[in-house]
């Protein structure tokens, strides 16, 4: 509709007949509408260039705070070097660390939240009467919406403590319960688009497998599952590159010991807990700390938008059409 | 031999232990669901048990202080009132705008493309990272030393719009989609031109799917403190901002500062400061359904 209808009107009818009705076409006011058009055209056209803004300032802040970082520090001796000491010295900067931290609450958070997820997801796409999703689809949006400051204080006050009765070990800011309740927050997203991808599935696929006997069960695990693999396999994606990009509730939660660990008991230091932890302060610009933060915010960011194409990509290589 | 086995896979030809099995299997799929509504019922039990004792006027309208007793919220409100303000002031107009261009407007070409991809990729950023954004342009000046906006209210509220703008976009695109588009041809046949329609006809008819999709992302941005504890690092504030270029706390940084102590009384102040923060979400949340479903029905006749 774009085009033809758009330039047509000026010329069909007779002017005083449009004037006469709708007062729009008042030749008068006919130059000015022609350029008000134009305006706002531009106008809108430079509010969606801001978005474009935005990911270049973002790649231009890090790059250009990150260059400031590697001048000094090899490039492979951050990605390899085992010891984050960026404040104490003998100084030495290398981010494994900090990847080792993240990678655990992620794993722990992936642990709960994938299988969950897709089984609730199942669940609501496959088996609940619609009264029933009705009820438990909001509440789900409701843990999708409850601020990450809160998940941090529950991991902290609940889950820890609760936790301690049963682990003697466990310290009081660990990577257990951080990941846990990470898990519990991000199965809403798992859920959400997992169920997307299976309610999308077409209804003859599943009644062709009831015809030829196969229980509820079989008709979910053998039939909706691998129709909807690639949305199930992109909600996953999705879902822990927010669980690494979360920030507040490892900052409150998962304590600020950068540590090259694999033991969930103990307390460790995610990425964007260091970016957090040291923001926080008020360093000079310009210092070397301050260049420290872009250099892992780069790496942050890189992490995430690689896994989030990732997921983009899944999602539009291998979506099955009907 | 391998046709058979091709129909048949391994499925047990007992229907009746399949049909045990699918019964087990329903129980797992039933916890699982339980798992994420006990998880939100805890949370909320435990915040509510160690919150509610602390929830007074005077926690309502004292400044934070360093005995628990007459530590209050004041500050943090103000400013999350003040942070929301001028977000949604910066917010709307363009990721109202940006959708209406890419609805409205944009051909079919390359630059489109990568707007679109664009946006969606943004909305996957971490916050965090929108916080060093804001830090390194709104609070410095780029790539120097000197304060540019410094750390203030209007420094936090351009980080927090563009966090939120991919969200804005996203749904204000949805609701002029969802225009039917004889609505444009009747415009148009009125000898209306393009912004008379847009202006007119489809921009009414979406203003509440707009305005639902504003509600939730500024919600995602009330609960924020990641990006916003960048810009105005651990403060304490005794004082209402009277102007945007005033130093400010908000409601989540004031929870964590108070989460981040170890004394039990910071703890439940913590907790009475997220039943507010909490309180304040729901009615927005609530306040969107509202308007969704009035006006949803309506839009279906």
């Amino acid at each position: 509709m774009d085009g033809a209808i758009d330039d047509a009107p000026h010329e069909i009818p007779p002017k005083e007949t449009i004037t006469e009705v709708s007062g729009l076409m008042d030749p008068k006011k006919k130059l000015w509408v022609k350029l008000e058009g134009s305006i706002v055209r531009w106008l809108f056209m430079s509010c969606a260039l801001v978005s474009i803004l935005t990911t270049v300032g973002i790649l231009i802040i890090l790059l250009y705070q990150g260059y400031g970082f590697f001048k000094e520090i090899n490039l492979w001796e951050f990605l390899t070097g085992t010891r984050w000491t960026p404040i104490l010295k003998p100084r030495s900067y290398g981010v494994l660390p900090l990847v080792s931290g993240t990678l655990i609450v992620t794993v722990i958070a992936a642990s709960v939240a994938l299988p969950v997820g897709l089984m609730t997801a199942i669940f609501l796409s496959e088996y609940a009467a619609d009264r029933v999703r009705r009820v438990i689809k909001p509440i789900l949006e409701i843990l999708a919406g409850i601020p990450t400051v809160v998940y941090g204080y529950f991991a902290l006050t609940f889950v820890t403590p609760l936790l301690q009765n049963v682990l003697d070990d466990l310290l009081i800011f660990n990577a257990l319960s951080a990941g846990l309740v990470m898990g519990i927050m991000i199965i809403p997203m798992v859920s959400s688009l997992s169920e997307d991808a299976m309610i999308s599935v077409p209804r003859n696929l599943r009644e062709a497998a009831y015809a030829l006997g196969a229980t509820r069960y079989e008709v979910s695990l053998r039939v909706v599952v691998p129709a909807a693999l690639s949305g199930i396999i992109a909600s996953f994606i999705i879902a822990l590159s927010r669980a690494i990009g979360e920030t507040m509730l490892v900052t409150i939660a998962a304590g600020a010991t950068p540590k090259m660990t694999l033991n969930p008991l103990e307390s460790v230091q995610t990425m964007t807990a260091f970016i957090a932890q040291t923001s926080m302060g008020e360093q000079a610009v310009g210092s070397f700390e301050y260049n420290t933060i872009f250099a892992v915010g780069l790496l942050l960011f890189c992490m995430t938008l690689l896994m989030n194409l990732l997921g983009f990509w899944i999602v539009r290589r291998f979506r099955e059409a009907y | 031999m391998n046709k058979d086995k091709f129909i048949t896979g391994n499925i047990n030809p007992n229907r009746r232990f399949r049909k045990i099995i699918g019964g087990c299997v329903y129980i797992l799929f039933l916890l699982s669901t339980c798992v994420g509504i006990i998880g939100l019922g805890l949370l909320i039990f435990d915040v509510l048990k160690e919150g509610i004792p602390w929830i007074n006027w005077q926690f309502l309208t004292d400044f934070p202080s360093r005995d628990p007793k007459e530590a209050g919220l004041l500050s943090a409100l103000f400013g999350t009132i003040w942070l929301m303000f001028l977000t949604a002031l910066f917010t709307v107009p363009i990721g109202v705008g940006a959708a209406i261009y890419l609805e409205e407007y944009a051909p079919k070409n390359l630059l489109t493309r990568v707007i679109e991809i664009n946006v969606s990729n943004l909305a996957g950023v971490p916050s965090i990272v929108y916080g060093l954004l804001g830090m390194g342009i709104f609070v410095y000046r780029f790539g120097s030393d000197e304060m540019f906006l410094d750390r203030v209210l209007i420094a936090g509220a351009l980080t927090l719009s563009l966090l939120v703008l991919p969200i804005v976009i996203l749904a204000s695109r949805e609701s002029i989609r969802a225009v039917p588009d004889s609505y444009r041809q009747g415009a148009y046949a009125m000898g209306a031109d393009k912004w008379q329609v847009i202006k007119g006809a489809v921009l009414p008819s979406a203003f509440s799917g707009i305005l639902t999709g504003t509600i939730l992302a500024m919600s995602r941005a009330i609960g924020e403190a990641a990006p916003v504890i960048a810009i105005t690092a651990l403060v304490y504030i005794t004082y209402i901002p009277a102007h945007p270029f005033e130093r400010f706390t908000v409601l989540p940084i004031q929870i964590f500062n108070w989460v981040a102590r170890p004394q039990d009384d910071f703890r439940s102040l913590a907790a009475a400061g997220i039943i507010v923060l909490l309180v304040i979400l729901l009615t927005m949340n609530a306040i969107a359904v509202f308007l969704r479903n009035k006006y949803q029905t309506r839009s279906e006749e």
